[in-house]
C-alpha cells in the first residue's frame, strides 16, 4: 500500500510525466471554470434580488469572496509546496510553487481592488482600515517579497528554495497578523463597520456564491496547470523531449 | 601519476576504495551548460587528490561540494566513519578548508584571525603556537596589525597559517587553490609541507594550476575534452 | 562548547567596534526621522503626544531595519560565514551568537536613546520605562526574524531593500503589539495583555529563527 503510493508519488514528481498527464486537464478545468463562473455571475448579478441594507452593491461578493479565500488558499499551497520541495527534493513543486506565487498576487490584487469598491458606497471611503482589508494588504506584501526573492536569485534553484523557506515563515505568521490585525482593530475602532457581517445569506445569493467559488478555485487548478506546464517546459529545456515539444509548439 | 577510465569528462577511477571520502556520480551543471558528469573517485589516507581543469571547469564548486557547503551538485559523497557521524557531513574538526574566500577578516590581526580559526574547530591551542604558526609562514612583526593593511600575498599567508598548527585531529586539508599571490619561496614551502603532512597519513584534496611532485600525488582532470 | 561561543560574541564585539560607523547609522537614522516627524505633521505637542508611541516604534524599527542588512554581509564577502557553517560547533549557536551581539550594538543603543526622542515627542514620562522594555523586546526580535531575512539575502548586491520588503510583513504583530502596550499605558487602560502577546511572539522567534536562519544561509551559501 505504501509503496504503491511511493511508487505513484514518484511518478508524478516527474516532470515529463506530469506534463504528458497533464495536458487535457488546464483544457478542461479552464471550460469547466469559466462555465461555473459565468453562471455564478450572471445568475448573481442579474437574477438575484437586492440586499435589504446595501441595495446592489452587495453584489460585487461574486468577486471579491472567491478572490480573497483563494489568495489565501494559494498561499497555503505556495507553503505546502514549498515545504515538499525542500523535505523530498522534488523539482514539479518547486516549479508549481514559483508559478502560484503570480496567481495569488493576482488573487489578492482583485480581493483589495474590489474590497475597496465595495467600500466607497459602503463605508463612503475607498480605503478603510478595517481588519480583512489590512490583512490582505499584508498578504500582498507577503506575496510581493516571495516574488521579488525569487527574481532576485541568479539561480533558479536558489531561488525555489529561499522562496519556500520565506513561505514556511510566512505561513506560520500568517495566523499570528491575522489575530494582531483584528485585536488592532477593535482596539481603535468601534464596532460601527459590521456591514459585512449582515444577516445571514438567502438561498438565492449563497447558491452563486458558492459557485463563483468554485469556479475560481478551478479556474487556478487550470491556470496552476498551464503555467507550470510552462514552467517545466522553460526548466527541463535542456532534456531531449522538452526540446521536441518546444519545437512542436513553435511549428503550430 | 594518473589512472583510471576517462569518460570524455571526468576520470572515473577503475577501483573503488573504502577511503577518507568517496565520490560518486557527480553531476554539475552551470547556467544550462554540463560541467562535470558521472565523476567518482576516492581518497584514501596518505594520498594528495590533485584536481585539475582550466578556470570555469568547476573545481571550486566541486571542493565545495565535498565539504558539503554546496547543494548545487549532484551524486553521492560518502565520508568514512572517522570522519563523519552519518557519512554524509563530515566533521567540522577533522578538516581544513581552505577556501576560495579565505576568512581573512580584515579587521581582524592576523593572530585574532587564526585565533578564530581554532575556535570554530572546537579546538584548544596554546597561544604560543598560534604565534610560531604566524611566525613560520613568515608574519613575525604582523601579528597585531590590521589584517587588511597587509598585502594580498601576506592575507594569504594568514589563511594559511593554521595549516602549521598541527591539530591532531585534523587529517584532511582540502585546499582551494592555495599557492595563489604566494611568492616563490612561500610556494616551495607551502608545497613541503603539504608533502610533509601527507607523509604522516594526512589527506590533501586540492586545487591548483601549479604541479606538485611527490609519489603521493594522484591528478584528477576534469572539464576538459581530450 | 561555551568557549566557543564566548570566543564568538567577543569577536563580533571587537568587530562592531572596529566598524563603528556601521554601528552610529542606525541611531542618526533614528534620531532624523522623529524629529522630522514634528516638522512633517505637526509641532502641537498634544497631538505629538497621542502619536508618539508609534512614531518611535516605527522609526526605531526602521532604524535596527537598516542595519540588518550587514548581519551576514561581511562574513559572507570574507569566507568566515562557510566557515562558521562547516564548523564543528552547531551553526545555529554561532548564529544566535551573531543575532545577539547584533541587537548589543544596535536594538540596545536605540533603545537607550529612545528616552530623549520620546521627551522630544511629549510622550508622558511615565510611559518611558514600558516604552524601554517593549523596545528591547521589539528590537532582538527584529533582529531575531531579520536574521532569517539577512540570509535569504546575503549573496544579492541590492540585498537591503529586499530585505525591508521580505521582513517588514512579518513584522506587523511586533509593531501592533508594541504600540499598543505603550499608548494604552499613557492612556491609562490595561496594557500587560499586549505586553505577553509581545513577548510570546519574542520567544516564538527566539525558539525557531535560529533554524530557519541556518537553513536560509546553506541555501544563499550552497549556491
Amino acid at each position: 500500500m505504501w509503496q504503491a503510493f511511493v511508487r505513484w508519488f514518484h511518478k508524478w514528481s516527474s516532470p515529463k510525466w506530469f506534463y504528458e498527464m497533464s495536458r487535457p486537464w488546464s483544457f478542461w478545468l479552464g471550460w469547466l471554470a469559466l462555465i461555473c463562473i459565468a453562471t455564478a455571475l450572471v445568475w448573481g448579478l442579474a437574477f438575484s434580488p437586492v440586499e435589504r441594507l446595501q441595495g446592489n452593491s452587495y453584489r460585487i461578493i461574486f468577486l471579491h469572496v472567491p478572490s480573497a479565500f483563494l489568495s489565501q488558499a494559494i498561499y497555503m499551497t505556495i507553503a505546502v509546496a514549498g515545504a515538499i520541495g525542500l523535505v523530498w527534493r522534488i523539482k514539479l513543486a518547486f516549479y508549481a510553487a514559483k508559478q502560484c506565487i503570480p496567481i495569488g498576487m493576482s488573487m489578492a490584487i482583485l480581493a483589495l481592488a474590489t474590497g475597496a469598491i465595495w467600500g466607497k458606497p459602503t463605508w463612503g471611503a475607498w480605503w478603510v482600515w478595517d481588519a480583512r482589508l489590512t490583512s490582505m494588504l499584508i498578504l500582498l506584501l507577503l506575496y510581493l517579497g516571495l516574488w521579488a526573492l525569487h527574481n532576485a536569485m541568479e539561480r533558479a534553484e536558489s531561488g525555489d528554495r529561499a522562496a519556500a523557506i520565506l513561505a514556511l515563515v510566512g505561513v506560520v505568521n500568517i495566523p499570528i497578523i491575522k489575530f494582531s490585525v483584528n485585536w488592532w482593530n477593535t482596539l481603535h475602532q468601534p464596532a460601527t463597520l459590521k456591514v459585512t457581517e449582515a444577516a445571514p445569506m438567502h438561498m438565492s445569493m449563497l447558491i452563486p456564491l458558492l459557485l463563483s467559488i468554485f469556479g475560481f478555485y478551478l479556474a487556478f487548478l487550470a491556470w496552476m496547470l498551464m503555467r507550470t506546464r510552462l514552467e517545466i517546459l522553460d526548466r527541463e529545456k535542456k532534456a531531449r523531449w522538452a526540446q521536441q515539444e518546444i519545437r512542436n509548439l513553435e511549428a503550430q | 601519476m594518473t589512472f583510471g577510465r576517462y569518460n570524455g569528462r571526468g576520470f572515473i577511477l577503475g577501483r573503488y576504495m573504502q577511503g577518507i571520502v568517496q565520490a560518486d556520480k557527480l553531476y554539475c551543471e552551470r547556467d544550462d551548460r554540463v560541467l562535470f558528469e558521472q565523476l567518482s573517485f576516492a581518497v584514501e589516507s596518505g594520498e594528495i587528490l590533485h584536481i585539475k581543469g582550466p578556470n570555469g571547469a568547476g573545481k571550486t564548486t566541486l571542493l565545495r561540494r565535498i565539504v558539503g557547503l554546496s547543494w548545487v551538485v549532484d551524486g553521492t559523497i560518502t565520508w568514512g566513519a572517522d570522519f563523519s557521524a552519518d557519512g554524509q557531513q563530515p566533521d567540522g574538526q577533522r578538516f581544513w578548508y581552505l577556501a576560495h574566500r579565505p576568512a581573512v577578516t580584515l579587521q581582524l590581526t592576523p593572530l585574532e584571525n587564526l585565533a578564530f580559526s581554532v575556535a570554530l574547530h572546537n579546538a584548544d591551542v596554546d597561544e604560543s603556537l598560534l604565534w610560531q604558526a604566524l611566525d613560520t609562514v613568515g608574519l613575525r612583526g604582523y601579528e597585531d596589525v590590521p589584517s587588511g593593511s597587509l598585502s594580498a600575498g601576506q592575507q594569504r599567508r594568514v589563511a594559511l597559517s593554521k595549516l602549521y598548527l598541527d591539530l591532531p585531529d585534523v587529517r584532511l586539508w582540502v585546499l582551494d587553490e592555495p599557492f595563489t599571490a604566494l611568492d616563490v619561496s612561500a610556494v616551495a614551502q607551502l608545497e613541503k609541507r603539504i608533502e610533509a603532512f601527507a607523509d604522516t597519513g594526512g589527506s590533501v584534496i586540492m586545487t591548483s594550476h601549479h604541479g606538485l611532485n611527490h609519489t603521493a600525488v594522484r591528478e584528477l582532470q576534469i572539464g576538459v575534452r581530450p | 562548547m561555551n568557549v566557543v561561543l564566548r570566543q564568538m560574541l567577543a569577536r563580533e564585539l571587537t568587530l562592531a567596534n572596529r566598524r563603528r560607523s556601521d554601528l552610529a547609522n542606525p541611531l542618526f537614522f533614528f534620531l532624523i526621522v522623529v524629529s522630522l516627524f514634528p516638522i512633517g505633521v505637526t509641532p502641537d505637542l498634544q497631538k505629538l503626544s497621542e502619536m508618539a508611541a508609534g512614531v518611535l516604534w516605527v522609526a526605531a524599527l526602521l532604524a535596527a531595519l537598516l542595519s540588518l542588512d550587514l548581519l551576514f554581509r561581511h562574513d559572507f564577502e570574507d569566507g568566515s560565514l562557510e566557515q562558521m557553517l562547516l564548523s564543528s560547533v552547531p551553526a545555529q549557536l554561532l548564529v544566535l551568537c551573531k543575532t545577539l551581539s547584533h541587537w548589543l550594538v544596535t536594538g540596545l543603543p536605540l533603545t537607550l536613546m529612545s528616552p530623549v526622542l520620546s521627551v522630544m515627542l511629549a510622550l508622558p514620562v511615565s510611559a518611558i520605562p514600558l516604552l524601554m522594555l517593549t523596545l528591547a523586546i521589539g528590537t532582538l526580535t527584529l533582529s531575531l526574524l531579520g536574521g532569517i531575512g539577512a540570509a535569504l539575502t546575503v549573496g544579492l548586491r541590492k540585498g537591503g531593500l529586499l530585505l525591508t520588503i521580505l521582513i517588514m510583513p512579518l513584522f506587523v504583530p511586533v509593531i501592533i503589539f508594541g504600540t499598543s502596550a505603550v499608548q494604552s499605558f499613557a492612556n491609562g487602560m490595561p496594557w500587560t495583555a499586549q505586553l505577553a502577546l509581545l513577548g510570546a511572539f519574542g520567544a516564538g522567534a527566539f525558539a525557531v529563527s535560529p533554524w530557519l536562519t541556518v537553513a536560509a544561509l546553506r541555501v544563499t551559501v550552497g549556491d
